[in-house]
């Protein structure tokens, strides 16, 4: 368990800072989908007392979680990255007109820069969409005060309110102040079918309010001190988030108007700033978003002109862009690079090597696995969102060419099929159309770190759980053809494929094997046979780590196999796929 | 003080986000302000990890751009090179003595490249070599690397033992905490003896 009387100043991760914010805020409820940058929010807070903590099996389902534990008469915190939103933005659009009981708070972790995501949306749209207010922190300090200031907006307001970090706010640490736990009393749920029951008749009515609390917001943005002048030299800067962090560092000369709520803006504000300075200059990562609004508001500005739309901001790229020195030269790229990769022992990789050999195309999803799409495995061919690989491989076996012999062969992991990919499979048996699906399932949601999820038996809180079991959840929607296999056994593995290829009609095949990373269950360390190995390197195509060309081995001027075993751990795919029978157990 | 800027770089599972987290307690500890940022997205599958950690008595972006490098410390070889542009001239460098293949060069599409050492003390202000897996051998356990390498660019920080010793203390646990001490002397040892 956290310790709940910490020491007065520590160091917090950005999301740390936020769990124990909302810790201290009462928050009763917590639920959200593991994601990065979002993840550690909900692991740190479900180590504290008194606090409900849940992975749900998505976003929608997390934050409408959050709407009820709000309308329940409980402070409620709902996290996921930007792209999760995606998925939550049913929800979210309506529960904006509900409005709240107990305050509820739904952070968005944006990631410029992509370190972990597939686009770099700004989610500071959603405010302005929603009409609810978006707070900024700039770093952990901030994180664990607009958590705090965030509730009480939302209840003093009526209106969820989204607290908007990017990666270098979640991920980076900093010193954190923090105070005491509070209790706060709400009222339990009464019965008020004109703000919680959105037919049309109500939901008018309630837009109507909506209207007016943003109304009221803009005058509260005017006068919050998290939207603050800080006046120095004759060039002035509006920013938000870490950018501001990086204008200071950049610029310690500049005025600065720091936003700490982006939405909705303080027109007054900004019109008594931009009177002030010679020259305002807008600087933010992503989109113009409070640039187009200022300018909006008649006002002249710099912004993206200088600034770049895409990727992370620095100090150095931010002064060279306002300085008109350009961004800084990119690095040389001659060097071999780094690209991460399946672990050694990953049940993923043998798959992938099969579905090579296959030639089949491959319709993907969001997970490790969609690292194999990577040389050497070269496999997967489409990497969307969430659960797409399934729709996306209806609408490419729909849109095929007669012509078009090539087997098709989508995957999915069991946490990411579980979050939205079943709703495709309905859809193939519903419509009868023949994909064949394979479900990566090791037990865990593995690229986020091994968070739980409604396949593993447990958790974010530790206790068990029943099991869904994927094999009963696939027949019971109306496959006929699901099976499950050991992907560690590449024999047994082809033949389901090519059944469930060959299958007239939806085939699921369901690989198991645990996450090398979680089960800790290694087998025995592989070795090559310098004599049997022909250094015809085949086995350099499943891109494992432990394997690499011996310099001291050569033949036909070609270097031989050979097994690192420390890192080996024994999952004995290239055993298997050796054709001349030149790797087994080391002795 | 002014703002020193301190980049650590290697591959994932060299114990790097811990080595940023005891370099940034210290700090922290001494009195001053810290940031600290990691991309370690993708750290458990053996991709490139950076960290960056910020000190001084005012400490605004937790990252630091290109050519603001004051000091890196390099956990793996290829990884110091990959670092070097964002160096400010005269920068030093702590280097762990360790070479860690990556895909391209295991499946023989990419050389490693060779002579790095070389490259990196024409670089540098100054070169601080540290031979963390020698080291973590002799002390019987391979995860103590990122301790000796602590202790080596100990040397080049205005931090005492006892702040070291009682950052250590803060993070690890018992067991393990000694050897982790023993790894971080060595590597002291051998940085003040270059």
């Amino acid at each position: 368990m956290t310790d709940t009387k910490l020491a007065a100043r520590k160091l917090l991760s950005g999301n740390e800072a936020i769990a124990r914010a909302a810790w201290e805020a009462g928050v009763r409820v917590a639920s959200g989908y593991p994601g990065t940058p979002s993840t550690e929010i909900l692991e740190n807070l479900a180590r504290y007392p008194d606090v409900y903590c849940e992975w749900a099996p998505n976003e929608k389902v997390s934050l409408e979680v959050v709407a009820g534990a709000s309308f329940g008469g409980a402070r409620a915190l709902a996290t996921m990255k930007h792209v999760g939103v995606n998925v939550a933005a049913d929800p979210l659009m309506t529960f904006a007109y509900t409005g709240v009981n107990g305050g509820a708070v739904i952070v968005s972790a944006d990631d410029p820069g992509m370190h972990s995501s597939q686009n770099e949306q700004d989610n500071r749209h959603f405010g302005r969409m929603a009409s609810i207010p978006v707070l900024e922190p700039s770093d952990s300090q901030e994180a664990y005060e607009f958590t705090l200031l965030a509730f009480e907006i939302s209840e003093r307001f009526d209106t969820p309110v989204m607290l908007r970090t990017t990666t270098r706010v979640a991920h980076s640490s900093g010193p954190v102040t923090i105070g005491e736990r509070q209790n706060p009393d709400l009222p339990a749920f009464q019965k008020n079918p004109g703000k919680y029951v959105m037919v049309p008749a109500n939901a008018k009515r309630r837009h109507s309010s909506v209207l007016e609390r943003e109304r009221l917001l803009k005058a509260f943005a005017e006068e919050t001190p998290i939207n603050r002048v800080e006046k120095r030299g004759a060039m002035g800067v509006v920013a938000s988030g870490v950018a501001y962090q990086h204008v200071c560092e950049a610029f310690p000369e500049a005025s600065v108007l720091k936003l700490g709520m982006s939405w909705p803006l303080p027109e007054q504000k900004i019109r008594e700033f931009a009177g002030s300075v010679e020259r305002l200059i807008v600087v933010e990562e992503l989109d113009p978003f409070i640039e187009t609004e200022i300018r909006a508001m008649g006002i002249a500005c710099d912004g993206k002109n200088l600034v770049p739309r895409e990727g992370e901001l620095d100090p150095v790229i931010v002064k060279g862009a306002i300085e008109g020195s350009g961004p800084p030269p990119a690095p040389p790229s001659a060097l071999p690079g780094r690209p991460p990769v399946l672990c050694p022992g990953c049940p993923h990789r043998g798959v992938f090597w099969l579905l090579n050999r296959m030639r089949a195309v491959v319709p993907g999803d969001i997970g490790c696995y969609t690292l194999g799409a990577l040389p050497p495995l070269e496999s997967l061919d489409i990497c969307i969102s969430m659960g797409a690989s399934v729709g996306s491989a209806i609408g490419m076996q729909r849109a095929r060419r007669e012509d078009d012999t090539r087997p098709q062969v989508a995957v999915i992991g069991d946490s990411t099929f579980l979050h939205s990919g079943i709703s495709g499979l309905i859809d193939a048996v519903y419509n009868q159309t023949p994909i064949t699906l394979v479900i990566l399932d090791n037990r865990t949601t593995a690229m986020t770190g091994g968070q739980e999820h409604p396949g593993t038996g447990k958790t974010l809180m530790g206790a068990s759980a029943p099991e869904i079991d994927l094999l009963r959840l696939c027949e019971a929607a109306g496959v006929e053809y699901a099976v499950r296999v050991d992907p560690l056994n590449l024999q047994e593995t082809r033949a389901a494929i090519e059944q469930g290829v060959a299958f007239d009609g939806p085939a699921v095949i369901i690989a198991t094997s645990p996450c090398v990373l979680q089960a800790h269950v290694t087998g025995d360390a592989m070795a090559v046979d310098g004599e049997a190995c022909t250094a015809c390197q085949l086995c350099f195509k499943l891109g494992c780590p432990a394997l690499s060309a011996d310099p001291s081995a050569e033949k036909k001027g070609r270097q031989c196999a050979t097994i690192d075993e420390s890192l080996c751990n024994g999952c004995r795919i290239c055993e298997q796929m050796c054709p001349k029978h030149a790797v087994g157990v080391s002795k | 003080m002014s703002v020193t800027s301190i980049r650590i770089v290697g591959v994932g599972g060299q114990g790097i986000i811990l080595a940023s987290n005891l370099l940034s307690e210290v700090a922290l500890a001494a009195g001053l302000e810290v940031k600290k940022a990691e991309a370690h997205g993708m750290s458990q599958r053996g991709g490139s990890v950076t960290s960056d950690v910020r000190f001084g008595d005012v400490v605004h972006s937790p990252i630091i751009g290109l050519g603001d490098v004051d000091l890196l410390v390099a956990f793996e070889r290829l990884e110091a090179l990959r670092a070097l542009p964002a160096l400010k001239p005269g920068a030093a460098i702590v280097l762990n003595r360790q070479s860690i293949a990556p895909m391209p060069v295991l499946s023989g599409k990419a050389q490693y490249p060779a002579d790095i050492e070389q490259a990196l003390a024409r670089e540098a202000g100054r070169l601080v070599p540290v031979d963390g897996p020698l080291i973590a051998d002799a002390l019987g356990d391979p995860r103590v690397i990122n301790s000796a390498v602590l202790g080596a660019l100990s040397t080049l920080l205005p931090f005492s033992d006892e702040q070291w010793r009682a950052a250590y203390e803060q993070r690890l646990k018992k067991k393990g905490l000694e050897v982790n001490l023993r790894a971080f002397e060595d590597g002291k040892k051998q940085a003040a003896a270059a």
